[in-house]
């Protein structure tokens, strides 16, 4: 017992040794200045009045301190942004982008996952998107749905209409989603097909033997036995849509106030203007980070109920 | 690795053996449903591949709205874009600090993450399921929140445009999800080991490193793709953080080909194609070990 005790002791000295280098990095970069944002979205900081060195010139911070008033103002729609707008539709493209990629990636993992000539070949392809850089692929994107671009030349020899991709709202939109559709795809499809190679054959062969048909078999051996990876993957997604950045941003700059997400127009405020509203930028990543804790603690304790509803 | 039957939309088969499947009898639907099979592959991959080779069949053009012109490209197909970009551009520094930047982040990331996964998954140590949690919350960090007081921090640190402050802040990204996916990797890797290395008269640190660290591989191989992917594509970090010309890194390079006023295409594809080809190379230097990799991270978080 008192040598247990003893062991433990050990083992967690080496734990806090081992886990120290992140915990320090994190505090650093990551809860220090997550307090000061706080901070900040409660004053009136923008790049006017933030302490700064010009030369040898030291001049001191001279925002003040205004409470609450910015998220007032951003949840009562009279800040800058119309924000429910932008929530709106931020719920609406992280959701359309997952769902698509989740569909779309699980179609292909299954076709991959069956003995097929040339698999290896389409599986080479179907990883590029994931291979090249986003921050090429968006260029070559831009280039593709320009006015006069490939797809609408494309379409107009097919007597389509060639709708302005890329500076109508409302297709700005539809080509914000293609373009996240096609980045995020191989991620879930790579998942995916691990997770599908590790469900053991012989559970096939039982609901088999069973009489189950294949979607039977596809709705009760497959997707359960696929939960563990499509939770993860899904939780993730729906984490690194709502803040994707780069698409929109590069996609169209600062060219597309209705195209805009909460995360794209928040450093809009913060670096896109001047004066940069630090304390708006500020309140609105508050405002989103808390907005995504409380979506991730509902999925996952629904996860956790329905984990003990299937064992029951 | 295969279930042929999987998807195929024939009634129930009863418990016929693989080989009865294979029978003539039902040669004709199997080449029917191949075809549609191999035809929705072909689709995808086409429209997977083609954005790609895309920039790289306009990086050949030499004039700006070549890309709009893509017949002409053939006639007048010349790699000027390509020595302009290598000469005349800041392209090489860029190049450089994102290499510098890049493998930074990949080494400190994987190497701080890859330690701290492994204590998260084999020792129940106090405060560890909040570390859990921490790395999940962390990924939710809305880059808007973080940016401004890390730049204020890194003016009063005098760190701003040096290339350690985008490394750490590059590692703010990596570190919470490779230490949630080398976790996952660490937990398929049997315990036996470990005691197998303590009784041998290994400390723990000892036997994280020589003996779980090599069995990790796959897992390691994913999470430095992964940091220095992100790395490499990062913007708005390196945006803010990097301020003169030289210092740039390559996405911010880029991005000032295609400004308001003059927007050179034809070099943004020339370097979106100098780019994309040492992330290429390195992501298919790993691909065997992605599916593992990734799977370990994900089913055991």
């Amino acid at each position: 017992m008192i040598s247990r005790i003893k062991l433990s002791y050990n083992r967690y000295w080496y734990a806090y040794a081992m886990v120290a280098p992140v915990v320090a990095v994190l505090a650093l970069l990551v809860a220090y200045p997550l307090g000061r944002g706080i901070y900040l979205s409660l004053t009136d900081a923008n790049s006017d009045n933030v302490g700064r060195t010009i030369g040898v010139n030291k001049i001191p911070d001279s925002f003040e301190f205004v409470g609450l008033d910015h998220y007032t103002d951003i949840l009562t729609g009279d800040g800058s942004g119309r924000f429910w707008d932008q929530f709106g539709w931020t719920l609406f493209w992280t959701v359309s982008c997952v769902a698509l990629h989740f569909l779309i990636g699980l179609a292909l993992a299954l076709l991959l996952n069956r003995d097929l000539r040339a698999r290896t070949l389409y599986r080479l392809m179907l990883v590029l998107p994931w291979a090249v850089p986003t921050f090429v692929t968006v260029f070559s994107w831009r280039l593709i749905l320009a006015d006069g671009g490939i797809l609408n030349s494309f379409f107009g020899s097919l007597g389509l209409p060639e709708p302005a991709w890329l500076s109508e709202p409302g297709w700005q939109r539809t080509a914000a989603i293609m373009v996240n559709t096609w980045c995020g795809v191989p991620f879930m499809m790579v998942s995916l097909l691990g997770g599908l190679q590790s469900i053991p054959r012989e559970l096939y062969e039982a609901a088999e033997t069973d009489g189950a048909s294949a979607w039977q078999r596809f709705r009760h051996v497959t997707l359960p036995g696929l939960r563990p990876v499509s939770s993860t993957v899904i939780m993730l997604g729906f984490i690194w849509t709502f803040n994707q950045f780069i698409i929109i941003f590069l996609l169209f700059g600062a060219s597309a106030p209705e195209a805009q997400i909460l995360v794209t127009f928040a450093y809009e405020l913060g670096f896109g203007r001047m004066p940069r509203d630090y304390a708006g930028s500020a309140a609105y990543g508050v405002i989103i980070l808390s907005m995504l804790v409380v979506i991730v603690s509902v999925y996952r304790s629904w996860l956790n109920r329905n984990e003990k509803a299937a064992l029951s | 690795m295969t279930q042929n039957t999987l998807t195929a939309s024939a009634p129930a088969e009863d418990a016929a053996p693989p080989a009865v499947k294979r029978a003539p009898r039902r040669g004709e639907r199997r080449t029917g449903t191949s075809l549609v099979l191999h035809l929705t592959l072909i689709v995808a991959s086409v429209i997977a591949v083609f954005p790609v080779a895309w920039i790289a069949w306009v990086s050949f053009g030499p004039d700006k709205t070549d890309f709009l012109h893509p017949g002409d490209i053939a006639d007048k197909f010349s790699l000027s874009n390509y020595s302009t970009v290598l000469g005349d551009t800041e392209f090489t520094q860029w190049f450089l600090n994102s290499m510098i930047v890049g493998l930074g982040t990949c080494a400190l990331g994987v190497f701080v993450s890859a330690s701290a996964g492994y204590a998260v998954s084999r020792m129940r140590f106090p405060g560890h399921r909040p570390l859990m949690w921490t790395f999940l919350v962390t990924q939710m960090f809305p880059i808007a929140i973080l940016i401004v007081p890390l730049y204020n921090l890194a003016a009063n640190l005098g760190l701003l445009d040096t290339y350690w402050i985008l490394i750490l802040a590059n590692c703010t990204t990596a570190f919470p999800y490779c230490a949630f996916l080398l976790k996952g990797y660490f937990d398929t890797i049997p315990v036996e080991i470990d005691e197998a290395g303590r009784v041998d008269g290994l400390t723990p640190f000892g036997t994280f490193y020589r003996l779980v660290l090599p069995l990790a591989r796959p897992g390691l191989a994913v999470a430095a793709f992964y940091t220095f992917l992100t790395a490499w594509g990062e913007f708005a970090f390196a945006s803010v953080l990097m301020l003169s010309e030289d210092k740039y890194t390559l996405p911010i390079g880029l991005a000032t080909f295609v400004s308001e006023h003059d927007q050179q295409w034809n070099l943004m594809a020339a370097t979106g194609v100098l780019i994309g080809i040492p992330a290429a190379v390195f992501f298919y230097l790993i691909q065997r070990h992605l599916v593992a990799g990734l799977t370990a991270g994900a089913s055991k978080s």
